[in-house]
């Protein structure tokens, strides 16, 4: 039986003047899972959190959140999500705990809930001695674990995360993993937007690649990479073997044209995997009198799928600036 | 339907039972409650309330006081204090513009606007965590008065009159400064602003000088200027030298009443107006 969607967008537009941030953006995030939005910087991704989020009135489309519209409906959506940005929203000047409790009643707890949901999220979150300090205090790995416990304070069953590990060092980062994987198993549905692909592939249960404001792809992070970049078989060859017989020999097997490398002692062979085709290959090489090193199949990695889809490499830094001025203006 | 978590939370614990009102209030506390812990951590920011009232005080009594002659007559202490009341409230505004860009331009205030809570709380707090500090500081001007040989010479009401004028127009001004700093992007562009702004305002009326030793194509502007109702009326419901009773400009001649209209037009304008630009800044 399949559940309403936690989240459900239909032809979201929003622009800035003449830049398009989103332009007919659709999403449906289903409940209780964690959902990757993909895209390099400048793509839409904040844009559309914000707009989720109740931050942004869209200028054209509609946005529900656990079936209330961000517009019209803001309140009730504002009642049962939590948003940690890219930059912490905390006031530097208060401890640790008194911004907890001090969010905590703002998202409706008496003073006596707020309190005790401070204590036990600085627990959760590591952060119990330095609690008393004011916040300015803090390093940038505890601004974002206190950013995180104050999105969770008043209990979300939806938590947007607009990109929670950029900058962050590895330790911070893997915190922040096993956070969203223990709210993910207790039945938090978790919006996550971000340009580190492998943070996707290890969170995502579903992912949505969007790029100039629209999705492009969207899928399991397995359906896309078979579908998108498919699988390779990578075939290193002993030195002094005929690059042109491995070719000949393999091509049987392969889903598509076989890319030697520059020097011609690498092939990469699309294939469709199959029960047994590594053996066979091997075996066909083997006949044709073609030396190999080494036999592998590839998957293709999100990097690949996001190179197929948009002809362009993520992570490109250069784009930071033109995105948070984006939103910046926005504000 | 998905588990919505904040019903899972036990009733008792929760306030969405309440009234519209009542959360309002709580919401606006709960924020004037984060200026207070602001202000006992960094005792610094009082500086414009108190440090700053002192040394005009202190200038104008024995620096400039004594090349001011009063017409009619009168201690120049005495007069100084009336002006000096209503100015030292008022020019808080300059500094509420600059902790509201600085407010703005953090993320806290996405996260406000991302809670249930109430809209408005976030600016209607600012101009109350205001109101505790202006009240310090109206009791520091009034210390240091005293101290300088300042003395009422009317009752207690017409004392507490004064005193409750001077705090409305401050609250007043604050609203403006929640405007300035709502429409600047810096800090710096908020306290240079408020400052140009600030300071004709303060030195062409009869907070320090009286308005007859003006040109007299200023004089008009100095009647007029809701700074000189102010002054003209904490002395005289302080009984102070009051020269300004002299001058048959309407909001001398009447001005408690001036200060009021003054006060309420300014929160007629710039009250809605920061709600305003609050909202647009907001929603992009």
């Amino acid at each position: 039986m399949s559940e309403a969607p936690a989240i459900e967008a239909e032809g979201l537009v929003k622009n800035y003047g003449k830049t398009r941030a989103l332009a007919g953006f659709d999403l449906v995030v289903p409940a209780g899972t964690v959902y990757g939005l993909l895209g390099p910087n400048g793509a839409g991704k904040t844009t559309a959190v914000r707009v989720f989020a109740t931050l942004l009135r869209p200028d054209g489309g509609r946005a529900q959140v656990l079936g209330h519209d961000v517009v019209n409906q803001a309140a009730e959506v504002r009642r049962r999500i939590g948003l940690t940005g890219q930059y912490a929203a905390l006031d530097e000047y208060l401890t640790g705990r008194a911004n907890l409790v001090m969010i905590g009643q703002l998202s409706r707890l008496t003073a006596a809930a707020a309190r005790r949901r401070a204590d036990e999220m600085l627990e959760r979150f590591s952060l119990t001695e330095a609690a008393g300090r004011a916040v300015k205090t803090y390093s940038g790995g505890m601004r974002r674990r206190l950013d995180l416990a104050a999105s969770l304070i008043g209990y979300p069953s939806v938590l947007f995360l607009d990109e929670p590990t950029t900058g962050l060092d590895p330790n911070a980062r893997a915190m922040t993993w096993d956070i969203v994987r223990e709210l993910a198993a207790e039945g938090t549905t978790l919006l996550l937007t971000t340009q580190y692909l492998e943070e996707a592939d290890q969170l995502a249960r579903r992912v949505a690649v969007i790029d100039d404001g629209a999705v492009i792809a969207e899928g399991t992070p397995d359906q896309l990479k078979s579908a998108v970049a498919g699988e390779h078989l990578e075939v290193v060859l002993a030195s002094g073997a005929d690059a042109e017989a491995a070719i000949i020999a393999v091509r049987p097997y392969a889903a598509g044209s076989v890319q030697p490398d520059q020097d011609g002692r690498r092939l990469s062979v699309p294939v469709t995997a199959a029960e047994g085709l590594t053996t066979r290959v091997v075996r066909a090489l083997d006949d044709a009198g073609v030396q190999v090193n080494d036999v592998t199949i590839r998957r293709a990695s999100l990097d690949d799928v996001f190179l197929a889809l948009t002809g362009r490499l993520t992570s490109v830094e250069d784009d930071r600036e033109t995105e948070t001025e984006l939103e910046g203006s926005a504000v | 339907m998905s588990a919505i978590a904040a019903e899972l939370v036990p009733e008792r614990d929760v306030t969405y039972g309440r009234s519209p009102l009542s959360h309002f209030v709580a919401d606006v506390w709960v924020l004037t409650k984060r200026s207070i812990a602001r202000i006992r951590r960094e005792p610094e920011t009082l500086a414009d309330v108190t440090i700053q009232p002192v040394i005009f005080i202190l200038m104008f009594a024995y620096v400039f006081g004594g090349a001011i002659a009063l017409l009619g007559g009168g201690n120049y202490h005495e007069y100084l204090i009336g002006g000096m009341l209503g100015m030292g409230l008022a020019q808080t505004a300059p500094g509420v513009a600059v902790a509201q860009v600085t407010d703005m331009s953090t993320g806290l205030i996405d996260r406000f606007r991302s809670l249930p809570m109430s809209r408005w709380a976030v600016l209607a707090a600012r101009s109350v965590a205001e109101l505790l500090t202006q009240m310090i500081g109206a009791v520091v001007v009034a210390g240091v008065g005293l101290a300088i040989g300042w003395r009422v010479h009317t009752n207690a009401a017409d004392v507490i009159a004064a005193f409750a004028l001077a705090l409305l127009f401050g609250y007043a001004f604050t609203w403006a400064g929640i405007c300035l700093g709502m429409t600047l992007r810096s800090p710096e562009a908020a306290q240079q602003t408020g400052f140009i702004l600030f300071l004709p305002m303060v030195f062409i009326s009869c907070a320090f000088v009286p308005i007859q030793g003006m040109p007299g194509w200023l004089q008009p502007i100095a009647e007029w200027n809701p700074m000189s109702a102010i002054a003209t009326a904490c002395r005289k419901l302080f009984g102070n030298p009051n020269p300004a009773a002299a001058i048959p400009s309407w909001p001398l001649q009447h001005p408690e009443l001036a200060v009021l209209c003054w006060s309420a037009a300014i929160l007629v304008v710039f009250a809605p107006l920061a709600v305003h630009l609050y909202r647009r800044r907001a929603l992009g």
